[in-house]
């Protein structure tokens, strides 16, 4: 649930998304779900010439299971804050 | 031997049953904005298939109507394989992407070259 309120937060800022197929794709975070699959809009894949199989692709859908990282802005992130909400969380559990 | 009729029926069953689904999360990702476009999935074995979304439920299974898969090569440009109505289940999915259809004419498949997408490794 952390993670999922705290992409909630999120959303309009501008992310890459790096995938187990080692795809990075960059865009605007436009929405999350529980299974934190990620909707992207605005999209370009990182290296366009090795990958040109999503060149068509403006807007995107990925798949939770499939997300290595998810690279933020650094200013766009509360450390304090997602310390101790991860405190919290980790004591409740 | 499933007729063009069963297979329209199962089309219909199966788009209902996504539409049953109440979305109770208060963002919901939901792949709804992106029925009856064409969509690009890419699969968890690497491979690009290119159809219009017909339905699809909350593991992320979806139909695919008027399918082909985008096979890319170093050697040579970019082939398509015609497919036809496919149901991809969800654990395969990787990505969704809506395709841009002027964007997409715009390429010129043959001179594209580029090595297959690598398999998902968890």
């Amino acid at each position: 649930m952390l993670f999922f309120s705290y992409f909630k937060d999120l959303v309009g800022q501008e992310v890459t998304v790096e995938l187990k197929n080692d795809l990075a794709i960059r865009g605007t975070l436009h929405s999350v779900d529980q299974y934190l699959n990620i909707k992207l809009e605005n999209t370009r894949v990182v290296d366009q010439d090795k990958f040109p199989h999503m060149l068509s692709v403006r807007n995107c859908f990925i798949r939770g299971s499939v997300v290595r990282y998810v690279q933020l802005p650094p200013d766009g992130v509360d450390v304090d804050l997602l310390h101790d909400a991860a405190r919290r969380e980790a004591r409740g559990a | 031997m499933p007729t063009k009729c069963s297979m329209k029926l199962l089309l219909n069953y199966l788009c209902n049953l996504f539409r049953s689904f109440n979305c109770s999360m208060a963002t919901t990702t939901g792949l709804e904005s992106l029925v009856d476009q064409i969509i690009s999935v890419i699969t968890n074995d690497g491979r690009n298939i290119v159809g219009v979304l017909k339905g699809f439920d909350q593991a992320t299974n979806i139909i695919l109507d008027e399918s082909h898969e985008r096979v890319f090569s170093t050697k040579e440009g970019v082939q398509q394989h015609v497919l036809g109505l496919y149901i991809i289940r969800g654990d395969n999915i990787g990505v969704i992407g809506e395709l841009d259809e002027e964007l997409d004419a715009s390429l010129d498949f043959s001179k594209l070259r580029a090595h297959p997408l690598k398999p998902v490794v968890h």
